[in-house]
């Protein structure tokens, strides 16, 4: 493995055994280096950070109110371009599901419109959990939350795609559970000027019902039954990343029970239910298929 | 204090001493007079000012202080970074944040901004940014309405902001620069809000004095902040969680959410002096006063009776009081400028030995009365002579608040004085309810 | 009491210090730890650095990337993960008091 053996997250933080984002935050900081400035909006992220005088993370960091991520990251740019500091220093936002895809979406929209030079990364746990596991626009179909206990009656939203219609120059998505995956995005991320976009599913050993010591193989699982697809869309060109590419053939994929039976989140779903997520995969995949087509 | 305001200091600043001024134009677009809107002096503030980022979104009456602002920058005017956001909301937070990475911000907006704005607004006091807004007043729908009144003004008189208000376009432009100065003071480091009402100094032209750059950078050096968060080495993170209590760790101590916002109140408090002190400079420097920088007396040495308020409806009052002296009336204005922190050390001096005092609320606290009038009789509730109080409501969604409305207000108020009434009720002048035909109000307000 | 020049005015915005084990020692938040059975653990056993799959999935940052590996128990929260990705099993979860 050829990661940098620097850490810019000291041990010992808020999060909770196990937890997918805190992985996924170690992994992007390795990749940014230390002359990064974060901003992060209410989420588990803000109590990882740490409390009143004191932080755990070796990185500058700014909180910002709940649906501001985009707009913080737009005032932390144009200040750092008031000082001509905007070549010295990387900006990135890191926020929950929920601050990306349901409260913060407009922030967000209008700074990459702007083309605000940052990296906006969100960590998909697929639900509220700093307030308590309540369902987000992130949600998985058929998911039990604390406020949709008869399960998600809707689909995730998928949220790069909204990205990809401002004509961003970089989307990618991501999980921990391929740490250097994640890293190369994330390096490359740091070279290219102008909007950068990460989507990365965050397994969530309490918000998810599974035990701790699974989040790496539970995310596996995701990718590997077609559920979280990897891929990079970088200038409009779609590319399929190496862990995500043997599965554009349905027969490689592993079926999608797997994966929902080892979380308790899914526990009550029945087999009609099952057969929809069935079809939502095909479907994904299908999209993705014709895509790479088309580009061919 | 008050006493040491000279005689010529008692009128609004403006007026003489522009017209002196009119005789030495100079073509530059600096150390010259301009007449120019409300909105434009304060983009002429901002621009001189020299802040380095402004983010703004469009509302009637504020928006051309951003499009001229846009326009300074295009024409290479002004070196400052516009985040042109998608909402108000967007627009603070990104003050907020730049404010932080360092750097001097300012917005501007209007009623349905400011409120769209609010969640920011604690949060830049908590975190101390020195930020401005320029806010030209306007009501708060429903219904819709783009007319004046001080309705959002009153709405964030909570939330730890220094805020003044403007009576002429001079003033506007002078406040404005003063404003950065008093919020970049180390012994204050609070956001302010300069306010002037919608439409009536927003959109009409009036002679500006814009002073010359050079002096305005003397008088306004660059930004010292407290936090600058572009220094990535030595400031790690601001505003996380905190709990009730201080933290105690063998790394240090940290305050604990009860002792930042004790902190806030007393920089507050304290920021009078620093608003008096930098007002006096100001005035030493460009020769313009506005009263002591807190309140403005108008004929107030003889008076027995005073015409409390604000914004337009003191400016309204000035020619009011003109018709009552010759009634034979002993009665001055005191224009309030300083609404938050709230002056009532200054308020209560003055007041002391006052009999009358009627104050016109251009705004309600609705569910109790104008704010002004509320406020004003908390205030003096420790005199031992307690001046009589009566308040009334003016000019809400932009209804002209006429001459005649106030000179009967004063006659009102001074006949219930004589009758020993006092009340909280309000009292709602330039009503026309009897030009609605069909309208009867017992259908609505059932006497029962 | 105007203006005195104490320490309130210092209180600004609310600024954070980076510190070890900010919310305290973690490692009693679970009684398992993990054990590393060095006559198994691939750098280790070779000498050569290799592996490290224990380093690089910790989401605690409390292994380092050392021959042998070495796991900081204060901070450690017992989440196994690093027991489930190692290759060769060489990690066990045992039972430790505090
Ligand atoms: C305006 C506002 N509304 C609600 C909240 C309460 N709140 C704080 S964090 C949070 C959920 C965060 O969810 P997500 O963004 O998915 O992050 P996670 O906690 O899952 O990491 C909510 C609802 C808030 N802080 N601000
Ligand atoms: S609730 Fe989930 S996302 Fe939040 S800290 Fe715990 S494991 Fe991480
Ligand atoms: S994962 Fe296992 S084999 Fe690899 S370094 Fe860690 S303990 Fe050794
Ligand atoms: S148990 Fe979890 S926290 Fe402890 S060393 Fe292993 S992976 Fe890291
Ligand atoms: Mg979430």
């Amino acid at each position: 493995m050829d990661l940098p053996e620097e850490e810019f997250i000291y041990p010992g933080t808020r999060a909770c055994a196990g937890c997918g984002m805190a992985l996924i935050y170690r992994i992007a900081l390795k990749a940014l280096g230390a002359k990064t400035l974060v901003t992060v909006p209410a989420s588990c992220l803000t109590v990882l950070h740490g409390m009143q005088g004191f932080c755990s993370t070796k990185v500058s960091v700014y909180h910002t109110p709940f649906a501001t991520t985009g707009a913080s990251a737009s005032g932390i740019v144009a200040s750092l371009e008031d000082k001509g500091l905007e070549n010295e220093i990387t900006v990135l936002a890191f926020a929950g599901d929920g601050g990306t895809t349901d409260i913060g979406i407009q922030a967000l929209s209008g700074a990459v419109e702007r083309g605000t030079n940052f990296i906006y990364a969100c960590y998909d746990n697929e639900a509220y959990m700093n307030t308590g596991v309540q369902r987000s626009g992130s949600t998985p179909y058929g998911v039990k939350t604390t406020t949709t206990p008869e399960g998600k009656l809707s689909h995730k939203k998928d949220m790069p795609k909204i990205l990809e219609a401002h004509g961003i120059p970089y989307i990618a998505t991501g999980i921990a559970s391929y740490p250097l995956d994640l890293f190369e995005k994330f390096k490359k991320a740091r070279t290219i000027h102008g909007s950068k976009y990460f989507h990365i599913l965050s397994p969530c050993p309490p918000g998810w019902g599974y035990d701790p010591k699974d989040t790496i193989s539970i995310g596996r699982l995701a990718v590997q039954t077609g559920f979280w697809i990897l891929y990079e869309i970088e200038n409009g060109i779609f590319k399929l990343s190496k862990p995500s590419s043997r599965y554009l053939d349905p027969l490689k994929r592993k079926p999608i029970e797997e994966y929902l039976k080892a979380q308790k989140r899914f526990s009550e779903m029945t087999q009609q239910q099952i057969k929809v997520y069935k079809v939502y995969i095909d479907n994904m995949w299908k999209d993705i298929k014709r895509r790479i087509e088309c580009q061919n | 204090m008050y006493g040491r305001m000279s005689r010529k200091r008692d009128y609004y600043g403006g007026g003489e001493i522009l017209m002196s001024l009119i005789e030495n134009q100079k073509t530059n677009i600096d150390n010259d007079i301009k007449i120019i809107t409300g909105n434009h002096a304060a983009a002429h503030a901002f621009r001189q000012a020299r802040v380095g980022v402004v983010s703004a979104y469009p509302i009637t009456p504020q928006s051309p202080v951003v499009e001229k602002i846009a326009e300074f920058i295009a024409n290479g005017k002004l070196n400052a970074r516009f985040v042109k956001v998608e909402s108000e909301h967007s627009a603070l937070a990104v003050c907020c944040a730049a404010s932080a990475t360092g750097s001097r911000v300012g917005t501007a907006t209007s009623a349905h901004g400011l409120e769209l704005m609010y969640e920011m607004l604690p949060w830049a006091a908590g975190n101390r940014l020195p930020i401005i807004i320029n806010l030209a007043t306007r009501s708060l729908g429903a219904p819709w309405s783009v007319w004046t009144d001080h309705s959002d003004f009153i709405t964030i008189r909570d939330v730890g902001w220094i805020q003044y208000m403007c009576e002429n376009n001079q003033e506007i432009y002078d406040t404005n620069l003063q404003a950065f100065k008093i919020a970049e003071n180390s012994r204050v480091f609070l956001p302010s809000i300069v306010a002037y009402d919608g439409y009536i100094l927003s959109h009409t032209m009036m002679p500006v004095k814009l002073e010359n750059q050079e002096e305005v950078d003397e008088f306004l050096p660059p930004i010292n902040h407290h936090i600058n968060l572009s220094n990535i080495s030595t400031i790690k993170g601001i505003d996380p969680v905190t709990t009730p209590n201080i933290i105690k760790r063998i790394e240090g101590t940290a305050p604990g959410y009860y002792e930042f916002r004790y902190a806030l109140q007393r920089s507050l408090e304290n920021s009078i002096d620093i608003i008096k002190e930098v007002h006096d400079e100001f005035t030493k420097k460009f020769g313009r006063s506005y009263g002591n920088g807190i309140y403005k007396i108008i004929q107030t040495e003889d008076a027995d009776t005073i015409i409390y308020a604000m914004g337009s409806v003191a400016s309204q009052a000035r020619v009011a009081i003109k018709k009552l002296r010759a009634e034979g009336l002993k009665i001055g204005i005191v224009s309030l400028k300083l609404f938050r922190p709230y002056p009532y050390e200054d308020l209560r001096d003055f007041f002391k030995d006052k009999e009358n005092i009627i104050v016109f609320d251009r705004d309600i606290g609705y569910g109790y009365e104008g704010v002004l009038s509320y406020e004003l009789k908390a205030a003096l509730y420790s005199l031992k002579k307690k001046p009589n109080i009566k308040g009334f409501i003016v000019g809400l969604g932009g209804r002209d608040v006429k001459t005649e409305h106030i000179i009967s207000g004063v006659h009102k108020a001074l006949n219930q004085f004589k009758q020993g009434i006092f009340t909280n009720k309000t009292d709602f002048l330039g009503l026309s309810l009897d030009e609605l035909n069909d309208y009867d109000e017992s259908n609505y307000f059932d006497s029962r | 009491m105007k203006n005195s020049k104490k320490d309130y005015q210092k209180i600004l915005g609310s600024v954070q210090k980076p510190v070890l084990g900010e919310a305290g020692k973690t490692g009693t938040w679970s009684s398992k730890k993990p054990h590393i059975d060095l006559n198994t653990c691939i750098p280790a056993k070779s000498g050569k650095s290799s592996c490290f799959n224990c380093w690089l999935y910790c989401p605690e940052a409390v292994v380092t990337r050392t021959i042998p590996p070495q796991i900081d128990l204060i901070h450690c929260k017992g989440c196994g993960i690093c027991m489930e990705e190692c290759p060769v099993n060489a990690i066990t979860m045992e039972e430790v008091k505090y």
